[in-house]
């Protein structure tokens, strides 16, 4: 205990030390997965978060990683150590769900302004202090389930990850899809590091589904498509926006020909007609980070934490008349002007986050894209 | 709520589906027989048990997919770094003994040829490579792996009891998959198959990839029982597991004969890398569950008989393809729940026969 609260005071002496002239900067925290299985998300979040402008309205912005090993309880941690020993005026993360739920009530303890880069939502009343970048699932389910209805489905088998990203694409599927009159026959589950889902597969073969909804994300989604092609599956198989990379379609090759997906805009964004304002942001998100990350490496996840930056940087430049950063009325002014933001075009959707929601999309935020000949191809609707 | 990919549709078992359930875990159990051998033939001569063995084959896997994207594999710089820090630790070592006359034979065995694969690589570019050329490579990149890895981390403590070396190797893989992260990044490799189609057997194909890597098990599995059993070098290899000590008396050169074995174990690895990374997409760390699924095979082995862990890890991949298929969410726990009955098994079966195989510490 002794050793603990010295290790306290020395901190705080060098953070003493540390801010005397970085009082005025204005600092975020940044929880994320770097290593670990939700790395592959993780990791392109971390490069959209750094295309934040190193400058806000004449204030110094100063970006705080931490890696939570893609471990909710760390990641809790983490946003902990953020809050009181760093002061941060802002906290960005996690990259998956539960990371970010975890996180959230650190945020609203604390009220401080949490951006989640996964879906993540609590009870209205609990979501002052919460937004969420991507589409919530119900959206998404919402585009695949039109589409299933338009091919005159009836059956859909389901298989995902044995983790929360798994129960909620079963649970959107299953809400938005019994809703419709759809009839949802296997719930099948497998680890990101499996190295075979044949069992699974020829379960849902058995039971002969119209369709099959894959709730998988980055390239371990890829796994199910192969097994079911090998398989020899011959219905439409869907997946969901966790799996929008192009990782995936190296992996996946021949068997994710046909795949039917949903994403933000960006996905589809050289095949948006000009006059769309989607296009053009878009474009300016891809030369910046490609400038960076080298050409053919923009990402669909970067894309999300892009878009969580442009409407960050408005409610920055907006608080930052009213407040100091450092200060309890900067992170409520923060929060405010967050509130604020209307209409503001990203690379995923056009955002505003009304109070009471942490989401901040409509359904202009999804576009229904297809697998042909190994790329995303747009869905005419 | 019910638990997910459970329930009565499980009764949907037919016998086309029986079969494909064993295919598929005989070529998931093909690998971890390989697993399994590497970690025995490790523990065998060094007492290590090297759990995070299955990252060699992801090393493998990734430094070949790599080469099919034309891209320069960061195993080579892993290899390069390993080599420095291995010599380093001779050089010191010898200086130590006084033996500094002795630097220049380390510096060609530590420094030297562990960077020969790396400069052929370096010659020969990692760009439109044919596939024949891109195995070689990458098996000749895995091979130093294992005995730079056994002079930096293992050979300084030997003499240390199994739970320490365990616990070590745990931590080593930690470090190499972390380094893994660095080289080849968070996104998965799967590399185009070399053989493709299946051989028929009256009304059922058998994929030519799977026979391929059961051959391989089978081949490799064969090899090592008879080396250990019947050739002198492979005596003096289980003498040195046994008893380091007495092995050390009667002039087996016990240093040597761990190296060895990791060299041996490196190269399974690179093998079955290479054979299993046209069947599933393998991660930076997926190294660590193949690993420990190949550890739970040799457990049924006892950690001394190759064919018991090669039965072992085939009973795991049984296991595993039919626990998928009845319960997918519980799958995992199945596999690790079995390593319960299987310890108890052991121990009966140990405490019935001799204390021969009891640690002497």
């Amino acid at each position: 205990m002794s050793i603990k609260k010295l290790m306290a005071s020395v901190s705080a002496m060098a953070f003493v030390a540390l801010a005397g002239p970085a009082q005025a900067d204005v600092k975020i925290g940044v929880v994320l997965a770097l290593t670990g299985p939700n790395a592959s998300l993780g990791v392109p979040y971390r490069k959209g978060v750094e295309l934040l402008p190193k400058e806000i309205g004449g204030e110094k912005v100063q970006l705080i990683f931490l890696d939570d090993a893609s471990d909710p309880s760390t990641a809790v941690r983490n946003a902990q150590k953020l809050i009181t020993d760093d002061k941060v005026d802002f906290l960005i993360g996690g990259s998956n769900t539960p990371a970010s739920q975890a996180m959230a009530n650190v945020t609203q303890r604390e009220q401080v302004q949490q951006m989640s880069l996964a879906p993540a939502a609590h009870p209205a009343d609990k979501n002052q202090w919460l937004v969420a970048v991507p589409q919530p699932a119900n959206l998404w389910a919402d585009a695949l389930v039109k589409d299933m209805l338009k091919r005159k489905i009836k059956t859909v088998a389901f298989i995902g990850f044995s983790d929360p990203w798994g129960d909620i694409c079963y649970n959107a599927l299953k809400e938005v899809g019994e809703k419709n009159g759809l009839k949802i026959v296997t719930n099948e589950r497998y680890a990101r590091a499996d190295t075979s889902v044949t069992g699974q597969v020829l379960k849902i073969i058995a039971a002969k589904p119209d369709a099959v909804l894959v709730g998988g994300s980055g390239t371990p989604g890829a796994l199910p498509h192969i097994a079911l092609a090998e398989r020899g599956y011959k219905g439409p198989v869907y997946a969901t926006p966790g799996i929008f990379n192009k990782d995936f379609l190296r992996v996946g090759g021949k068997s994710v020909e046909n795949v039917i997906a949903v994403t933000g805009p960006i996905g589809a964004h050289d095949q948006l007609p000009a006059g769309n304002p989607i296009k053009k942001v878009s474009e300016e998100f891809i030369a910046k980070y490609e400038a960076i990350n080298g050409k053919g490496s923009w990402n669909g996840f970067a894309a999300f934490s892009y878009d969580g930056m442009l409407v960050l940087e408005e409610a920055i430049k907006q608080a930052l008349k009213k407040a100091k950063p450092g200060t309890p009325e900067f992170r409520k002014a923060v929060r405010d002007e967050l509130r604020n933001v209307k209409e503001l075009v990203g690379t995923n959707g056009v955002y505003h986050f009304p109070e009471g929601s942490a989401y901040g999309v409509d359904e202009r935020s999804v576009i229904l894209v297809q697998v042909k000949n190994g790329d995303w191809k747009l869905v005419a609707n | 709520m019910s638990i997910p990919g459970g329930g009565a549709r499980g009764r949907s078992m037919t016998f086309d589906i029986f079969v494909l359930l064993v295919q598929d875990a005989i070529g998931t159990g093909a690998i971890y027989v390989l697993m399994a051998l590497g970690i025995v033939l490790i523990f065998n001569v060094t007492r290590v048990i090297f759990v995070s063995y299955g990252d060699l084959v992801a090393y493998s896997a990734l430094t070949l997919g790599a080469f099919e994207l034309n891209r320069m594999p960061g195993t080579v710089w892993l290899v390069l770094t390993l080599a420095a820090m291995a010599f380093v630790i001779e050089a010191a070592s010898l200086i130590r003994r006084q033996q500094a006359r002795q630097i220049p034979k380390a510096f060609v065995y530590w420094g030297i040829i562990p960077a020969i694969p790396v400069a052929l690589t370096f010659l020969i570019g990692a760009e439109n490579l044919s596939l024949p050329v891109s195995i070689l490579l990458t098996i000749a990149l895995v091979l130093p792996l294992g005995p730079l890895l056994y002079r930096i981390v293992f050979q300084p403590i030997a003499t240390a009891p199994v739970l320490v070396l365990l616990m070590v190797a745990v931590a080593l893989h930690f470090a190499i998959a972390g380094l893994a992260l660095l080289y080849f990044g968070p996104e998965g490799f799967r590399t185009s198959a070399f053989v493709s189609g299946d051989v028929m057997i009256g009304s059922f194909g058998i994929p030519q990839q799977l026979i391929l890597i059961v051959g391989a098990a089978a081949v490799f599995s064969a090899i090592l029982f008879l080396f250990f059993q019947y050739s002198l070098a492979g005596k003096a290899l289980r003498a040195t597991a046994i008893n380091r000590e007495g092995a050390r008396l009667v002039g087996i050169w016990t240093t040597r004969a761990g190296a060895l074995a990791f060299l041996l174990a490196a190269g399974i690895a690179g093998v079955a890398g290479v054979l299993i990374s046209p069947t599933t997409t393998i991660y930076y760390d997926t190294g660590l569950i193949v690993g420990l699924k190949g550890f739970v095979g040799s457990v049924v082995g006892g950690f001394v008989s190759y064919p018991l862990a090669a039965v072992g890890a085939i009973i795991i991949g049984l296991i595993e393809s039919f626990g998928s298929f009845y319960s997918s969410a519980l799958k995992e726990a199945i596999v690790f729940a079995a390593i319960i009955p299987i310890v108890l098994w052991r121990w009966l079966y140990v405490s019935a026969h001799d204390a021969d195989e009891h640690e002497e510490e």
